[in-house]
């Protein structure tokens, strides 16, 4: 008789696919886990007890360090948040600079997650080709405000820096260049059995569940559930584009997977629109007040990040600082589904799956 | 040397064996140096990048300086680690690996020893350094490694048998162990080689010699973004060095098993060509399959554990068995 023993493995903090500092506590008997306790907490910061003591205009650049894969959009996010509550008005222009930079934003966070992605999966080279065109974006967010991770960019009322010239018409190049490369990556993975043997049917869960889990983004509309805050809750600007909201019907890995890819062209069909509207003149900021005191009241708003909904709630007593403020963060909300989803999983599929959910780790811990 | 093997064994020739073995030592150290190299550089090239540059022209020193930092680096030993196997495990890997080496012939004339079980050698000796992986990740006691320990193990019995079956028709062909009896059965251009009449035994071969290799897309054992390492993850400095030698003297040794295998050895590819000297068409053929193995590692993703076992057992070895009964047909309608 042989005897057998449960292994208790710490998966992080430090681990090369957690990305970030992340731990996974799984019970291995094997390589089947029977049980997986995330542990979250290393990246805490207290970005929303901070922002109590903060201007608002002086937590914009915490919000770059929470997803900050995205930080346009998180920037966003706060700005659109206080001016509802002001309800303030947006010149046109700076409506057009932010959809751009957001949509950018989303294709540069996308292809990061398809490049760490595939190198999760053993695929060395397709990290490095995402990170040449995400490159291309950066330099551009570069241009425009001085900064290639943490832009702080957004202002209530407007944005801070006017598009250089020839800014747009870099923009205008980016997309059909893009475009040919997202058919070569798909030629390059889409159809590597591997890549499909480790995916497909990986992970999945259906429509109910997700719900449940309160999932939002790729990992929500992978099981066939149609929602997207750009068309469902129209904010900004997005209205006046034609875009599709791809949906999924497995529910898998590879669901999540193909979404992302046509997410990323979606958003290059509305940077294509964007481009050409894009107004010659015009203000870049709003009639606002110096010093920014909303009036008392609440206010939630939510918007779609590449990593899903990013809401902001706002408690104002009018004073120019929030009495309260909390952020939704999706990496955190879609994160929960992880321990019911590794059950009777490998070691393998644990990285698969967790690399599936997309997380940026300075979101879940904010 | 042929001859030389014949002759009794007096100091003279023990000293030329010895010089001999030297030579190929350097051989292949010099070749693992470089390899290491080759392989950054093309997967550089692949991945939009210079690859190493800085070290020597062209980066021809960066393993050099590489190795010299390794065997500079402290020894460390984890305290609970099985002090004796942690020391014993790179020995294990690596000693089969250069032993091999010994039946290997590279032309007509150089080769080390003649043996007639040549094939055979190979395949037991090269499993010996399992043990030394299984046994490293056991005696590193820490987790990850063990993982990575038992996957080599896993992986080794449902590769070793495929490969060693997918030779069979090979051996039928020619009717020796001989690796160089095996190449003399091939000579005489591109159409004699056996890559052609064996493509079944030759696909799986080099399948399961990928595997064998534990290189992408087969490197569960090391899997970084999953094992962070495997097996080798306590492991540092010269001990680590010595692990990471193995692999590539394995890549040389398999490398120049497929090319004498399957690809003729140093036969030209078409006998006008044949005033070119056969070591030269052997490193061709040779380059050819280490590129081979590097290109792999630039475009594959990793497969799962379940899957390698599945593909060994559902389809590479049934294939390899197809093939025996195959040729044993083929060799019976054409001996009447």
């Amino acid at each position: 008789m042989i005897r057998t023993e449960e292994l208790l493995l710490n998966v992080g903090p430090q681990h090369p696919s957690t990305h970030g500092v992340f731990r996974i506590i799984v019970k291995l008997d094997g390589e089947v886990i029977t049980e997986a306790i995330p542990v979250m907490g290393y990246l805490h910061r207290g970005t929303e007890k901070l922002a109590e003591n903060l201007t608002f205009t002086q937590i914009i650049p915490y919000t770059d360090r929470m997803d900050y894969v995205s930080a346009m959009t998180n920037n966003y996010c706060l700005v659109h948040a206080v001016e509802k509550l002001m309800g303030l008005e947006i010149p046109e222009r700076a409506e057009f600079l932010r959809l751009i930079v957001m949509e950018l934003q989303r294709v540069a966070s996308h292809l990061v997650w398809w490049g760490t992605y595939l190198l999760d999966i053993g695929a060395m080279s397709p990290f490095l080709y995402a990170f040449r065109d995400r490159e291309i974006i950066i330099n551009l967010f570069n241009e425009l405000c001085g900064a290639r991770l943490t832009y702080n960019y957004m202002r209530v009322g407007g944005v801070k820096w006017d598009a250089p010239e020839g800014w747009i018409d870099k923009v205008r190049r980016f997309i059909p260049y893009m475009k040919e490369k997202l058919e070569e990556y798909q030629n390059l993975v889409g159809g590597n059995e591997i890549f499909l043997a480790r995916v497909k049917g990986v992970g999945s869960y259906d429509a109910k569940t997700a719900i449940a889990y309160g999932l939002s983004g790729a990992n929500l509309r992978c099981t066939g559930v149609k929602r997207d805050l750009r068309k469902d809750e129209p904010y900004g600007i997005y209205d006046r584009f034609e875009f599709d909201v791809p949906v999924g019907t497995n529910g898998d890995c590879y669901d999540r997977y193909l979404l992302r890819i046509e997410e990323i062209r979606q958003s290059l069909r509305i940077l294509e629109q964007a481009v050409e509207q894009f107004p010659e003149e015009g203000e870049i900021m709003g009639k606002v007040s110096r010093v920014l005191r909303p009036p008392v009241g609440e206010v939630y708003t939510a918007i779609e990040s590449p990593r899903g909904e990013i809401g902001c709630y706002i408690v104002s007593n009018g004073k120019d600082k929030p009495y309260r403020l909390k952020f939704r963060r999706p990496s955190f909300v879609n994160l929960q589904i992880l321990p019911k989803l590794l059950v009777g999983e490998t070691m393998t599929n644990l990285i698969t799956i967790l690399g599936g959910i997309d997380i940026v780790v300075g979101e879940v811990d904010c | 040397m042929g001859d030389l093997l014949k002759e009794s064994l007096t100091w003279g020739h023990f000293l030329i064996f010895v010089l001999a073995a030297v030579v190929m030592l350097l051989i292949v150290l010099g070749f693992v140096t470089y390899t290491i190299l080759f392989e950054r550089k093309v997967l550089g090239w692949m991945q939009l990048r210079p690859g190493p540059n800085r070290v020597g022209p062209w980066g021809m020193l960066q393993t050099v300086a590489d190795v010299l930092k390794l065997l500079i680096k402290e020894d460390t030993i984890p305290q609970k680690a099985d002090r004796p196997l942690f020391i014993l495990a790179p020995v294990l890997v690596f000693v089969p690996s250069f032993a091999v080496i010994a039946t290997l012939p590279f032309s007509k004339s150089l080769y080390n020893a003649d043996l007639n079980v040549g094939l055979l050698y190979y395949a037991a000796l090269s499993s010996i350094s399992t043990i030394g992986v299984v046994l490293g990740g056991w005696a590193s006691n820490n987790k990850y490694a063990l993982l990575g320990g038992m996957r080599s193990a896993a992986q080794m019995i449902s590769y070793e048998i495929p490969l060693v079956i997918s030779v069979v028709g090979v051996i039928m062909m020619s009717g020796s162990l001989n690796l160089r009896t095996i190449v003399d059965g091939q000579l005489g251009g591109i159409w004699h080689w056996n890559f052609l009449p064996q493509i079944i035994g030759f696909v799986v071969f080099v399948i399961a010699a990928v595997s064998e290799l534990n290189r992408t897309p087969f490197d569960l054992a090391e899997a970084e973004s999953e094992l962070v390492a495997g097996y080798f993850v306590e492991y540092s400095g010269f001990r680590w060095a010595f692990f990471m030698l193995a692999e590539y003297v394995y890549m040389f040794a398999m490398s120049t098993l497929i090319t004498v295998l399957f690809l003729g050895g140093w036969d030209a590819p078409l006998p006008f060509l044949n005033f070119i000297p056969g070591l030269v068409w052997f490193a061709l053929k040779f380059l050819l399959v280490v590129f081979f193995l590097i290109w792999l590692r630039g475009t594959m993703p990793r497969i799962r554990i379940d899957q390698l076992m599945g593909l060994g057992w559902k389809v590479l070895l049934p294939l390899a068995l197809v093939n025996i009964l195959v040729t044993a047909a083929y060799l019976g309608i054409i001996n009447g």
